[in-house]
């Protein structure tokens, strides 16, 4: 590329053009080889456990194929029978907290954010400094401690310690006080005052819909994340009826369950098969949020 | 007539809103965050009489880290020593053998795509799948690869690999350390590659152009452009990606968990999260070893997290303030 006019120079304006674009013609065939293949790796293995999940025990342990068989709604019912992963009670409660926790989360972390960015007041900087110093703390390292206090409270085994704590997420108030920052104007809160409009309406029919493109990309961020979270639905919830869809997966690796590999497939397409509808309905905005994200300096 | 002036002000002073916004953040985080921390902390320097849960605790200071972090002459502490060394050096392992082949990749690939003179088709198409592993639950990924490697030796991969004739007998993938371990870095990098590709994009169509094209004009090469140019330019995010790796592989949970749940050889990816998990759920239940193991997490990740802090702040806010003062002082130190 860069050698360009150097070539052109030496041997000629056409041979060197030529010799050039052909250059990148076949550097660009190679990267495109190269991703194709990357992509490959990426899908294989999640269809291989789509076409396995519609295939009979025999035919999996006969070998590998890419076309589906007939056999899904055997194994669905088979997978039911076992009772060991029920998909209706993990799909319940993993809607239940993860609608729950994205609503507080995104909810509470716009307020917070608006607080942050519209008013001015003493406190201000220091509350903005402790947001940013527990960003990157992880749930691992209070674990046992919130533990013994939810047993202490009579929170254990609920739904309450999966869903309350999502008020508090300092990771969405980042997010959303940064793109405060760079697109609201503070002008218009003025402007809401001087029309005798209430704080709080000025949040709800004025602030909020202004940030609304980074409320849907933090609630898709918090849904996918806390519909996949293992650990702390882990900790808390025991009773097998109130166990989530993540949950239920480390049932498949069971050994009355291992004696058909349908059932084990059918389960685990059952888990990824909507997560990978939703996110191809949403890609756009998924993909546009993470660079988002990104760009912090 | 000032003080009526400062009245009015104060009439008008929204700062009480400002606190009302906060409020429900900060009680949330100080009653399920803050406060469990410094029960952790408390409970690190106890040890309960048994493993019932409304067992008597008794004080006994540091003892619990000084059995995590050094060897000693009693069998059991000794054996609780090296169970936690050794889930702290498989962390570590793990992640390295799932950043480094990571980060090259999503470094490759982000110039590739960012590059305009390459004409790649279908550029949107990859993007969108190669983040796709990102979304899909992680222990269902666990779950998925174990049973394609399965415990089994005739797993549906080293049946494919039979047919073709590549093998001659089936792989151990699960019972070999290596493979074990090799998986498992593998599961985390095919995860998080697509992510740290996007983000690396984002810097690099971030960079000035007109540096790009004066490097093409003075003849620089594309290993001289990326050595020269891209990775400079794009250090912060480079440090940040690599930082926030760091403590998100410190969590790695899931997929060495359920990836075990096949084998009873679990020694070979037992996490430092698993080793605080297994010890205030397991029936290795010991809460005060448990909550020391996360102290020691909690100061790790807090050293760690110190770097990302100072890249966050918020420079040109901070210049600002920082001129200001200055101005301030100026004004009073120059004055009459």
């Amino acid at each position: 590329m860069a050698n360009a006019s150097y070539y052109k120079r030496t041997y000629g304006e056409k041979k060197v053009n030529d010799h050039y674009m052909l250059g990148l013609k076949l550097k660009s065939a190679g990267i495109f080889v190269v991703c194709v293949i990357l992509a490959l790796i990426c899908i294989l293995p999640l269809w291989i456990v789509i076409v396995n999940a519609t295939r009979s025990n025999a035919e999996i342990v006969n070998g590998l194929s890419l076309i589906p068989s007939t056999n899904f709604g055997e194994n669905i019912s088979n997978l039911i029978a076992k009772e060991v992963y029920k998909p209706g009670i993990g799909f319940k409660n993993s809607a239940i907290i993860t609608v729950g926790a994205t609503v507080l989360s995104v909810f509470f972390s716009s307020l917070t954010a608006y607080g942050l960015v519209v008013y001015d007041f003493k406190l201000k900087d220091a509350a903005w400094t402790f947001i940013l110093a527990v960003l990157m703390v992880p749930v691992q390292v209070s674990g046992v401690g919130f533990i013994k206090f939810m047993i202490s409270l009579g929170l254990y085994n609920t739904f309450v310690p999966l869903i309350v704590p999502a008020i508090a997420a300092p990771g969405v108030v980042f997010f959303m006080r940064q793109y405060m920052k760079s697109s609201f104007p503070l002008e218009i809160v003025e402007a809401a005052r001087i029309d005798g409009c209430s704080e709080f309406r000025t949040f709800f029919t004025i602030g909020l819909p202004m940030i609304k493109p980074a409320v849907a990309v933090q609630a898709i961020f918090a849904f996918i994340a806390n519909w996949n979270n293992f650990y702390t639905p882990s900790m808390i919830i025991v009773s097998e009826d109130k166990k989530t869809l993540p949950m239920m997966m480390s049932a498949l690796t069971a050994d009355r369950v291992k004696t058909d590999y349908g059932i084990v497939y059918v389960g685990i397409a059952l888990s990824i098969v909507p997560l990978i509808v939703v996110y191809l309905i949403l890609s756009k905005y998924i993909i546009a949020g993470v660079a988002l994200g990104g760009v912090k300096e | 007539m000032t003080s009526a002036a400062n009245r009015r002000i104060k009439k008008l002073s929204y700062a009480k809103y400002g606190y009302i916004f906060i409020l429900p953040f900060f009680i949330v985080y100080f009653l399920f965050s803050l406060y469990p921390l410094i029960y952790t902390f408390m409970i690190s320097t106890t040890r309960a009489e048994s493993t019932k849960a409304n067992a008597e605790m008794t004080y006994v200071g540091l003892q619990n880290f000084q059995d995590l972090l050094f060897a000693s002459t009693n069998r059991t502490a000794n054996a609780l020593h090296e169970s936690f060394v050794l889930s702290f050096g498989n962390t570590l392992l793990l992640w390295v053998c799932n950043f480094i082949p990571q980060i090259a990749l999503s470094l490759l690939l982000a110039v590739w795509f960012t590059d305009n003179r390459f004409h790649i088709p279908g550029k949107g198409f990859f993007k969108v799948v190669m983040y796709l592993p990102n979304i899909i639950t992680a222990s269902s990924l666990a779950v998925m690869f174990l049973s394609l490697f399965g415990e089994t030796k005739y797993n549906p991969i080293n049946m494919l690999l039979l047919d073709w004739g590549w093998i001659q007998e089936p792989i151990l993938f699960i019972t070999n350390a290596t493979w074990h371990r090799g998986l498992v870095s593998f599961i985390q990098a095919w995860m998080w590659f697509g992510n740290t590709m996007i983000l690396l994009m984002a810097a690099i169509m971030g960079i000035n152009p007109s540096l790009f094209e004066a490097a093409q004009i003075d003849g620089a090469n594309g290993t001289q452009v990326f050595m020269k140019i891209t990775v400079p330019s794009i250090r912060p995010i480079l440090v940040y990606t690599f930082i926030t790796s760091m403590i998100g592989g410190l969590q790695m949970f899931d997929i060495p968990l359920l990836f075990n749940k096949g084998t009873t050889k679990d020694i070979y990816t037992k996490t430092l999260a698993m080793f605080i998990f297994e010890r205030y759920s397991g029936q290795l239940k010991n809460y005060g070893i448990s909550a020391a193991a996360s102290i020691i997490l909690f100061i790790v990740t807090a050293i760690l997290g110190a770097f990302v802090f100072y890249m966050n702040r918020d420079k040109e806010e901070i210049a600002e303030k920082k001129r200001r003062r200055r101005e301030a002082k100026r004004l009073k130190g120059g004055g009459f």
